[in-house]
């Protein structure tokens, strides 16, 4: 079990229930570690306000192009993204830059 | 022996690998799309300022004791503009005087919460703020106007409209110099939507740095031209400017979108095709057009849909003003004269709807009238 902050920035948060910052506690039921591919199919599970917005945030299976994922402020690109391992009061958030400027 | 510095948010050293490619101390907290490079926070702010400082300088962008207005929405692009614009200006003493102009279309629940981002960054950089709105200049606001020409045209407008303010507002406050937060990635966005479109004429302009036409006292740059989209929004979290992130309430240009898109999906695969796809666009030479023997002055040519050409002495010249606003125009009336003629007779039509759809005593008495027996 474990329990991380998630972050929903740049306009993201309009999907889920227009508030920016959540306490996710993420229970793991088989034998593996709860990683970030964990993490975000519980989200896409269960923090979804309208589960067809489903598109807005995943494509092909991962986390759409064009919005930034960062494990504690670091590009997740760097901490093996999917596969990193999740620890108690680990930030995760999430970025949208598509949108006007 | 160095031991590098302690992860700031874990306990644990950072492994060699974890390094940053440039200091080589601290742990790299992001990859920079252009050139995989892995950089801490620190490197990159520096490398983020200096790239725009190089452009800046380079090409020659502002000019000592030159005041410039920054085309300010509230949203990431622009806030992170003025802000690196005053930092660079302090640091290497450019010596211009910065001005934040905006621009109130008019959007309830859009614009006017990002223009209270605007205000909030006045004070927080210490700028001059200018707000112009449609209401002023055209005595319309986009919400009436989608009201009355639909939603689907509605950036046809909003576009045409927002060029000629900034140009306005600019001219309001005595300054001659735009300057706006236009990215890499939506330069890139536009060269590769003018090659879907065949639009040559614009190809050839789309990657200018500065753009001024002729005869125009105002003069834009973009000093944002080879900033990634993901670097500013980086810049601007790392930093915690405070930024407005709502895309606008009217739906947004299809075409454009549709190659963001690609842009986007592109960009995951390989990061540097945002600045090859610029670069492209600058080295496209458009090939001189044969000149046409001119028609002798008095030749009046019949299309073949029945219309006459008019006989306009020098036909096009570019720096023509219009004849009613006087902005400059390639035509007689300009486009946004043009679009307000059209809206100004579909006011009058939805004035008239109005007044007979209210409830009533009148209404009822309409209703009998029209009964029959």
């Amino acid at each position: 079990m474990v329990t991380v902050q998630v972050e929903f920035l740049g306009g993201l948060d309009v999907i889920f229930n227009k508030q920016r910052q959540y306490k996710v506690t993420v229970e793991r039921e088989d034998m593996y570690d709860v990683d970030v591919g964990y993490l975000i199919d519980y989200i896409v599970e269960n923090m979804l306000e309208n589960p067809k917005d489903k598109d807005v945030f995943i494509e092909h299976d991962t986390i759409r192009p064009g919005i930034l994922t960062l494990i504690n402020d670091t590009d997740w690109e760097l901490e093996g993204q999917k596969e990193y391992v999740l620890e108690d009061g680990d930030v995760v958030s999430f970025t949208s830059t598509l949108h006007g400027g | 022996m160095f031991t590098p510095p302690l992860d700031p948010k874990k306990n644990i050293k950072p492994k060699v690998a974890q390094l940053c490619e440039i200091c080589h101390s601290r742990k790299a907290l992001m990859k920079r799309p252009k050139n995989l490079q892995k950089i801490c926070k620190l490197c990159f702010f520096c490398v983020f300022e200096t790239e725009i400082h190089n452009t800046i300088v380079t090409n020659k962008l502002f000019q000592k004791g030159e005041r410039i207005a920054v085309g300010a929405s509230g949203g990431k692009d622009s806030t992170v503009l003025a802000y690196v614009l005053k930092l660079l200006n302090e640091r290497h003493n450019y010596g211009v005087e910065i001005v934040l102009l905006s621009i109130d279309e008019g959007i309830v629940g859009y614009r006017d919460d990002s223009l209270a981002t605007v205000k909030r960054n006045q004070v927080q950089y210490d700028l001059p703020l200018e707000i112009v709105s449609y209401r002023d200049l055209y005595n319309w606001t986009m919400d009436e106007i989608v009201a009355c020409a639909g939603i689907r045209n509605s950036c046809t407008y909003c576009g045409v409209f927002r060029r000629q303010a900034l140009d306005r507002g600019a001219g309001l406050l005595g300054i001659n110099h735009v300057v706006t937060g236009h990215n890499a990635d939506d330069m890139a966005e536009t060269v590769l939507m003018n090659i879907l479109r065949g639009d040559v004429a614009r190809l050839d302009k789309s990657t200018a740095i500065i753009t001024q036409s002729s005869g125009s006292p105002i003069k834009r740059s973009k000093p944002f031209k080879y900033s990634y989209q993901k670097e500013i929004v980086l810049y601007a979290h790392y930093k915690k400017l405070d930024y407005f992130s709502t895309e606008c309430s009217y739906a947004p240009e299809a075409f454009r979108g549709t190659a963001r898109e690609l842009m986007k999906n592109l960009e995951a695969v390989r990061p540097s095709c945002i600045i090859d796809i610029i670069h492209s666009g600058e080295s496209f030479r458009l090939k001189p057009k044969r000149v046409k023997k001119a028609p002798p002055a008095d030749h009046i040519e019949v299309r073949s849909d029945g219309s006459v050409s008019l006989q306009r002495g020098n036909s096009f010249v570019d720096g023509n003003r219009c004849e009613r606003c006087g902005y400059l125009s390639s035509n007689r009336i300009c486009k946004a004269c043009m679009l307000l003629e059209g809206l100004e007779r579909s006011r009058a039509k939805v004035m008239i709807d109005r007044d007979v759809s209210t409830d009533g005593a009148a209404k009822l008495g309409r209703t009998l009238e029209k009964l029959t027996f």
